[in-house]
């Protein structure tokens, strides 16, 4: 699915990755954990081709393809998707329009003939009971108003309309109370299969009670510091970061 | 974002010329000039006096430098004042129309019997100064609306206008409408007797034709009492060198209970990349509410233009009579607007709303200008302004100037402003979900301006929509 080899990242001159690995095999849910500034939210960006980070060294590979060669659009299309941390608001842009638009795009990209009118709706009506999506906030301008909760929950109601490969969720828990974490992990638990990918970055363990990992990584200064089965999880819970800290110095 | 460099400089789609031979009369400005055109249209005396009056007004007058922009001040001896097409046919068919004409007309994408027969819409053709196609009249003559060249109304229905015309922008109003009062040379008229609703929308194309050629159209809306009328103005000017003068005159009258929708779609000629030629738009537009709760209502998108310079306005003369003005104005390369509105409320009860969506980019230049005047009289008068402003580049500027004068103690006059940048967050998310930048930047500039956009009507929406991303392509930096 996705092959990451030694990949080093900066932004205004600073680096920030720092010859990072990682590989996802098709079906896979990653966890990437690690302290503030240990390089979580740029690994994401670089993914999805922020342009504002310079990739100095490395490559990524995606379903066989040179990912860095690709534009951000060209990424999305061939079927990435990020979950932002913090969703942006486009005001005077219905969901609906914006969905359509970008559904439009993916299925182009793919060969396949638009939705019709009728599809569309049904489409949404399906994927917006996944994370329990009232019908009012898809015809709302785009996250304008949101609160909190509703615009992650609108992050994973996307993601299930585009149906991507691989998807990243950056810090999808934050800000969330405990019965909005529920339904966006059931969301995601529910997009689960064989042929799709998660790369889940989360500062507290808290997320992976409800998204189960078949892997923890230990991101720390830009690398790759500790790998494990998802009980890792609960011991950097207890230890917390200071012990990785101790352990890699 | 080096695509946004590429794709900036798109030409300007509608630039090409019809080859029509012109009966024009040769350059220079005097009162003999004046008697001409007044004698090749047939004019009546009261008329001709009142252009050579005007004219006179005039040469006193000083070119007005207020305005936030800065032009070459056009070489009035240098403009030829009157061009009509030679054959001016008389239009029964559309079939009749020179064919030049109608090639013209389909690139524009008004094929008139299309519009006709989809649409129903009356289009009033203006070519050069002399209007040369009016469709829809049988059928709104039955109702007794009057949709015609201002020409013809001067002739047919002379009293009407010799009632109304100047009666909302006087001769001295300003240089410009002192020029266009002497000179102007067509336009339109509309008259909606009392208590008709008007089951169309009206709609003029406007186009300059003619190398050289300024054009002072004159147009004239009345709405009897109890009346409605939604007249929508569509312009697109050919690709031109040197500039070129509009300097328009539209009046608007509302009656008691009376409604007037105008709506603007402007997209004239307005210069290449390096800022060189274009069109200089300075136009007077202004309505009257002369009776209680009548309603004025103006709708632009200003996407053309080298300079603009233009504030549809209007008097709230009537008790309860409401004015409001919604306005986008796209400015990019080294285009200039100064446009804004103003709303002189008199009567008691008026009200008035002021939406201003200012887009800026590359080197442009765009300015909201808008008075709010409460006058003693305007007991309870309301007013609620919102301008706001988006740039899109580092290099553009916006400037907002709100005057508000209150003078009677009991009104309510609110004012909000905001200047944004476009977001690189927003086209990025934009981007992750698949869409390209020229879409993403469609989607965030049409979404900014939806409240304007709302309130045209439908086909003119579409169009607007068209235009704004066309006019601001690759225009992020």
């Amino acid at each position: 699915m996705m092959k990451i080899e030694n990949l080093k990242a900066s932004i205004d001159g600073k680096e920030i990755l720092r010859g990072l690995n990682l590989e996802v095999k098709p079906g896979e849910v990653h966890a990437i954990m690690g302290p503030n500034g240990s390089g979580k939210s740029t690994l994401a960006s670089v993914l999805a081709g922020r342009e504002e980070y310079e990739v100095t060294e490395g490559s990524v590979t995606f379903n066989g393809q040179s990912l860095l060669d690709m534009d951000p659009e060209i990424r999305a299309r061939e079927g990435l998707f990020l979950a932002f941390q913090y969703p942006v608001e486009i005001p005077g842009v219905s969901n609906m329009n914006f969905l359509k638009a970008a559904v439009g795009e993916m299925r182009k990209h793919r060969g396949q003939d638009p939705l019709t009118a009728k599809e569309f709706l049904a489409l949404v009506k399906e994927k917006s009971a996944l994370v329990e999506l009232d019908g009012q906030l898809a015809n709302r301008a785009v996250n304008e108003g949101f609160s909190g909760g509703e615009k992650k929950r609108n992050e994973v109601f996307q993601m299930a309309m585009l149906e991507p490969t691989l998807a990243i969720l950056d810090e999808t828990d934050s800000g969330l109370d405990i019965d909005a974490l529920r339904i966006v992990a059931q969301g995601v638990n529910a997009m689960r299969s064989p042929e799709r990918s998660f790369v889940v970055i989360t500062h507290y363990q808290r997320l992976l009670d409800y998204i189960v990992p078949d892997v923890v990584h230990v991101l720390y200064k830009g690398q790759i510091v500790k790998t494990g089965p998802k009980e890792l999880a609960l011991e950097l819970e207890e230890k917390g970061y200071d012990w990785i800290k101790e352990t890699v110095a | 974002m080096e695509i946004l460099d590429e794709i900036t400089g798109k030409e300007y789609e509608f630039g090409f010329t019809t080859n029509i031979e012109s009966d024009k009369i040769p350059a220079g400005l005097n009162e003999g000039v004046i008697r001409l055109i007044s004698q090749k249209k047939n004019e009546p005396q009261w008329l001709l006096d009142w252009r050579l009056d005007a004219f006179k007004i005039w040469q006193n007058m000083q070119e007005p430098e207020w305005a936030h922009v800065q032009y070459t001040k056009p070489d009035f001896q240098a403009i030829s004042y009157y061009a009509a097409p030679k054959s001016k046919p008389k239009i029964n068919s559309l079939d009749d129309l020179d064919p030049e004409m109608r090639k013209t007309m389909d690139k524009l994408g008004i094929s008139l019997d299309e519009q006709k027969r989809l649409n129903g819409i009356a289009v009033d053709f203006v070519m050069d100064s002399v209007s040369v196609a009016t469709s829809f009249k049988e059928k709104l003559g039955e109702l007794g609306i009057i949709f015609c060249s201002i020409s013809e109304a001067i002739q047919n229905h002379g009293e009407l206008v010799q009632k109304y015309l100047g009666t909302v922008v006087p001769k001295k109003d300003n240089f410009y409408a002192a020029l266009n009062s002497a000179v102007f040379t067509d336009g339109s008229f509309c008259y909606i007797p009392k208590g008709v609703k008007c089951p169309m929308e009206l709609s003029t194309y406007f186009r300059i034709n003619e190398g050289g050629t300024g054009q002072f159209e004159r147009t004239l809306v009345i709405a009897d009492e109890e009346s409605y009328v939604s007249y929508l103005e569509g312009c697109t000017a050919p690709q031109r060198d040197e500039n070129q003068l509009h300097a328009a005159v539209v009046e608007l009258i509302a009656l008691e209970r009376a409604e007037i929708k105008y709506s603007t779609v402007q997209n004239w000629y307005p210069g290449d990349k390096e800022g060189k030629g274009g069109v200089f738009n300075f136009v007077t537009k202004r309505g009257l509410c002369d009776g209680y709760k009548s309603k004025i209502s103006w709708t632009q998108v200003e996407t053309g233009s080298a300079v603009t310079w233009k504030y549809p306005s209007c008097v709230l003369k009537g008790d309860y009579s409401v004015g409001e003005f919604y306005s986008v104005a796209v400015t990019n390369h080294f285009q200039q607007a100064d446009t804004g509105t103003k709303m002189i409320h008199i009567g008691r009860n008026s009200h008035s709303t002021i939406i201003s969506k200012g887009i800026s980019a590359g080197k442009s230049n765009n300015s909201y200008r808008g008075l709010v005047q409460i006058n003693p009289s305007a007991q309870n008068a309301r007013n609620f302004s919102q301008c706001d402003s988006l740039l899109m580049t580092d290099q553009c500027g916006a400037h907002t100037f709100p005057y508000i004068e209150v003078n009677n103690s009991t009104a309510q006059v609110e004012h909000e402003a905001t200047t944004s940048k476009i977001g690189e967050d927003q086209i990025f998310y934009c981007l992750q979900r698949g869409l390209d930048e020229e879409q993403a930047i469609s989607m965030i500039v049409n979404g900014y301006a939806k409240e304007v956009l709302n309130k045209l009507p439908m086909e003119f929406a579409v169009e607007a929509q068209k235009l704004l991303a066309i006019s601001l392509e690759g225009s992020v930096g």
